[in-house]
């Protein structure tokens, strides 16, 4: 691995950086637009956020982040980031899931 | 045997030190880095729980208001825009800093604090509006969640912004050394998380709250 791809890869250029900024503005007008003048359904409207939200994510990990699998340091990076992502979706998800089903079965008993 | 491990510890740790000694520019600072990298995915968690906590408390209005009532999102999206192009500023002081220009750097950091700072006076503005028109953290489940959850991602960037101005200083002072830059890395890394954990407050927060 020669030391300038190495560079590149950890630190990122000017154009990425703009990559990385200009979807993101994409990303969040959207789901500004729809929730504040978009006249769409409450189903259509959540999942198109929240699969907004995690595009956005993604991009701001690999554009402002550099996460990678290509160098050394971003795999590490990456694989501790996707192990904290798991925990992550089993303390939120597992939360939710728990005390939604509990607060459903209070009503209807 | 836990005498002879401990002994075999402390050699290897003398070994390592002599060897750091002979090399000086052995570089660490991508192990820093990395370390960093760890606290912030620990920092996720705590954040994480806090997401928690408020999807599961934020039903509980107590017969006050709720989302949909205090919520201004035009406010709301100002301070996102602010958030965002703070990132990407940041982005540009890191590329001066690794070309080693120092005023540019300086420059860069400068317009990235004015960006957080804005971030943080609206928030505080926004704080103290819910306050004073009586929607305290006090009045509902619903409120406390909001507020400590919306609240440790502004203590996060008031830290940010102190760190930012300690490292104008160091980077005035001292330049863009080795060492300097590193530490830069590292804030770098704390930035950018913040403005993604901000993507998650203002989808579930503020979005979903105001539908």
């Amino acid at each position: 691995m020669s030391q300038d791809t190495h560079h590149d890869e950890s630190h990122g250029t000017v154009k990425s950086y703009l990559v990385g900024f200009v979807l993101s503005v994409i990303l969040t007008a959207i789901p500004f637009y729809m929730v504040m003048g978009g006249d769409y359904s409450k189903i259509t409207t959540i999942w198109t956020i929240v699969t907004l939200a995690i595009i956005q994510i993604w991009v701001h990990l690999k554009y402002f982040l550099h996460l990678n699998f290509i160098t050394e340091d971003g795999r590490a990076n990456s694989f501790s980031f996707l192990f904290s992502a798991l925990i992550i979706v089993m303390v939120v998800g597992l939360s939710v899931w728990i005390i939604y089903e509990s607060n459903a079965m209070m009503m209807h008993f | 045997m836990s005498t002879l491990s401990a002994d075999l510890a402390s050699t290897n740790v003398d070994a390592a030190s002599t060897h750091d000694d002979h090399h000086d520019h052995h570089d660490t600072s991508g192990d820093t880095v990395f370390g960093f990298w760890l606290y912030l995915m620990t920092d996720c968690l705590l954040f994480a729980s806090f997401f928690a906590t408020y999807a599961v408390l934020f039903m509980n209005t107590a017969g006050g208001v709720s989302g949909k009532d205090i919520f201004e999102l035009d406010f709301v999206a100002v301070e996102t825009a602010a958030l965002l192009l703070s990132s990407i500023t940041f982005g540009f002081a890191m590329i001066a800093a690794q070309g080693q220009k120092k005023a540019l750097t300086l420059i860069w950091l400068l317009v990235t604090f004015c960006l957080g700072a804005v971030f943080i006076g609206m928030e505080i503005y926004e704080f103290h509006h819910l306050i004073v028109n009586g929607h305290g953290p006090q009045h509902s489940a619903f409120l406390s969640s909001f507020f400590a959850l919306v609240g440790l991602h502004g203590l996060h960037v008031t830290a940010g912004l102190i760190w930012m101005t300690i490292m104008m200083i160091e980077v005035a002072r001292r330049g863009l050394g080795k060492a300097t830059v590193t530490r830069l890395s590292c804030l770098s890394l704390f930035w950018h998380f913040l403005d993604i954990v901000w993507i998650c407050v203002f989808t579930v927060v503020y979005l979903m709250g105001a539908m």
